[in-house]
């Protein structure tokens, strides 16, 4: 208790200096330029284009094991959703096995950590630099996701570490050091601690830096313009409060609306989606034409094909190990059961929810064409024209205010909701890696936790485009060696495939009710 | 002996005097008792990532204390008096699993005690004596 102490006055006393900080010079400019600055060179590495295109390797490599895994598990995605549902629903949940962690537990948690700003920030990023038809690409790279999300989360419970007081551990550090040293293939340590590193950084950036900053705008939108810094704070105070101070009731608070508010989110796009039947036809007319000809973006197809696998990725995370992390606590005697639980993942966030704001932004006109060439209005930047000038989430709330001017209200509430169910989701998955990288233990668990909060506040201050290039970079830099990890342990994956598909045919596996 | 009898405990006085009363009718009736303690579970309430985590040690804790506090007391009163004693403690809904055990095991009673929530929250919510008397498969008494 004393070392919180000492950590929680350090805290305030960090906040207590801020506002002298601010004063000698906008804290808000001072943290941008420094961060961007400090991570440039990081992100121009991960996103550097194939030499002689203009396609970034990242996203080459991401799309490239999705198609992988969908076609050496025969497009396990097509083939398994209703066994999936049951599943998810308990029909094979043996009853003796009540009151440890559910299927639908483990995806409610899991999705709570990915659904959120990617959701209805990314997807605004997506269509306003890669117009309409990054809808589609985004489409396809969650449909093939599905089949990598599938991949590491049936590895991520297969090889978690259980320990004797009955906590797991399990996510790709553990599965890429285990399932190497079982088949003999040198380098997991090293795989992993890598994925470990680009975890942590992750944490810091999507899972945090990007959350705390589209927050921020949010409350901004709706109160009027001042610090970010003072957001930060705010933000990091509950945040502390909760992961070092373990206030769960918050945390159980915020885990109970989440869901809510994506249901609501869902629901409502769906009625403006209604409300304006007759231009969906021509929606997704924009969407599939867009998606083939870029419809006048800078970098036309490729261009509009980088943005939607790009944020489809980010908000999706499959293919990235984040999930596999949540994924491992489920008791299941069935590895492959969460893999088959886990594909409905990228489906629900991806396809589902990413393509209503999409169309939402679509239908009620935010992006602006030339009624002439009908092609789209590029602002300076190489950005498409937005009716507001909004980006971001922004641009999604104007698109919802458009129809419904009630919605951005209620909108700003989901976001900072979501985006704080998404902080400690992320959070957790950022103290793993930690904790796997230096040891178990109080002292070092709380190092991490007092980091996390200050990138809080860094996050809010810091301007949208390094943060979100930083995040975008991070949580791809987990991808390439998580990925190099499934290559190497896919086969595991499918002969547990081949077993549990065999045997479920043959009756062994049967259903409860 | 002649069938089997269950009956639903929860620590409180009314399930000590539901077991009293379960239990003389047990050895009247040449019957067994199972002695039944169900923790209130949904496998569709939402977790944090630490919950998830702890889930199963959590589950052993809630387990090993439930037999301690709920199910031991209750047996070493009763036991060696005649009539045959089994117990479970289970997770899940408690009248529908309550009804699942009573249906399997082919029970011909079941007994539970009148407690619970009083007041607003059973006005709103109903009371497992209440619940379980207008579903249970078998005939059920409610002690008071």
């Amino acid at each position: 208790m004393t070392l919180f102490q000492r950590f929680f006055a350090g805290l305030v006393a960090l906040f207590a200096a801020a506002p002298v900080m601010a004063q000698e010079g906008g804290i808000d400019a001072a943290v941008n330029e420094a961060f961007a600055g400090a991570t440039g060179w990081f992100v121009n590495f991960i996103f550097a284009p194939i030499p002689g295109t203009n396609f970034a390797w990242i996203v080459a490599w991401l799309v490239i094991a999705a198609s992988v895994f969908t076609l050496y598990f025969g497009f396990i995605q097509f083939r398994v959703w209703r066994h999936s549902l049951h599943l998810v629903a308990g029909k094979y949940s043996d009853p003796n096995d009540a009151g440890e962690v559910s299927h639908f537990q483990a995806l409610a948690t899991a999705l709570s950590g990915t659904v959120g700003l990617g959701n209805i920030a990314g997807v605004a990023v997506a269509v306003s630099i890669g117009g309409a038809g990054a809808t589609f690409w985004m489409i396809l790279a969650g449909l093939l996701g599905m089949a990598s999300k599938f991949t590491e989360c049936t590895l991520g419970v297969k090889y978690r570490n259980e320990y004797p007081d009955g906590t797991v551990s399990g996510g790709p550090m553990y599965y890429i050091t285990k399932g190497f040293a079982e088949r003999g293939v040198p380098g997991g340590k090293f795989i992993a601690v890598m994925f470990a590193i680009f975890c942590v950084l992750g944490s810091l950036g999507g899972g945090n830096m990007f959350q705390a900053n589209q927050a921020h705008q949010q409350i901004a939108g709706i109160v009027g313009e001042f610090p970010g810094w003072i957001t930060g704070v705010v933000f990091a105070a509950i945040v502390f409060a909760v992961i070092v101070g373990g206030l769960k009731s918050i945390a159980r608070v915020t885990e109970k609306v989440v869901p809510i508010m994506g249901i609501l989110y869902v629901g409502v796009a769906l009625l403006i989606l209604i409300m304006n039947a007759d231009s969906i036809g021509w929606a997704f007319g924009q969407i599939i034409n867009g998606a083939f000809t870029g419809n006048g973006i800078v970098g036309g197809m490729i261009g509009a094909l980088i943005q939607g696998f790009r944020r489809a990725a980010f908000s999706n995370e499959a293919g990235v190990g984040s999930a596999a992390i949540a994924h491992s606590a489920v008791r299941t005697k069935e590895p492959i059961t969460e893999g088959f639980v886990s594909l409905l993942e990228p489906f629900i966030d991806t396809v589902v929810i990413c393509t209503m704001t999409a169309l939402v932004i679509i239908i009620t006109g935010q992006l602006l064409t030339d009624p002439e060439t009908g092609l789209y209005i590029l602002t300076e930047g190489g950005q498409v024209a937005t009716a507001t000038g909004a980006t971001g989430v922004g641009l999604t709330s104007a698109a919802f205010g458009a129809a419904m001017p009630w919605f951005p209200y209620l909108l700003a509430v989901a976001v900072v909701l979501f985006a704080f169910s998404t902080m400690i989701s992320w959070a957790y998955y950022g103290l793993k890696a930690w904790t796997y990288l230096f040891g178990e233990g109080q002292t070092t668990e709380l190092v991490f936790k007092c980091i996390f909060c200050v990138f809080v506040i860094i996050g809010a201050a810091a301007s949208l485009g390094p943060v979100i290039d930083f995040s975008d970079a991070a949580i791809f830099a987990m991808a390439i060696f998580n990925i190099i990890g499934l290559y190497v342990l896919m086969p595991v994956v499918k002969r547990e495939l081949e077993s549990y598909l065999a045997r479920l045919e043959s009756g062994e596996i049967r259903r409860f009710k | 002996m002649t069938g089997k009898i269950i009956v639903a405990v929860d620590g409180s006085e009314a399930g000590a005097r539901a077991m009293a009363h379960a239990h003389a009718r047990a050895k009247g009736l040449g019957a067994s008792l199972l002695v039944v303690h169900v923790l209130e579970w949904s496998p569709y309430t939402f977790l944090t990532p630490e919950e998830l985590e702890e889930r199963h040690a959590r589950r052993k804790q809630e387990l090993a204390r439930a037999e301690e506090a709920i199910i031991s007391p209750l047996i070493t009163r009763y036991d060696g008096q005649g009539v045959g004693l089994e117990s479970a403690i289970r997770y899940g809904h408690v009248v529908e699993t309550i009804c699942d055990i009573a249906e399997k095991q082919g029970a011909i009673e079941i007994v539970t005690g009148r407690t619970g929530n009083s007041g607003m929250m059973s006005r709103v919510f109903g009371s497992v004596a209440g619940t379980l008397a207008q579903v249970a498969p078998v005939p059920c008494t409610i002690v008071p």
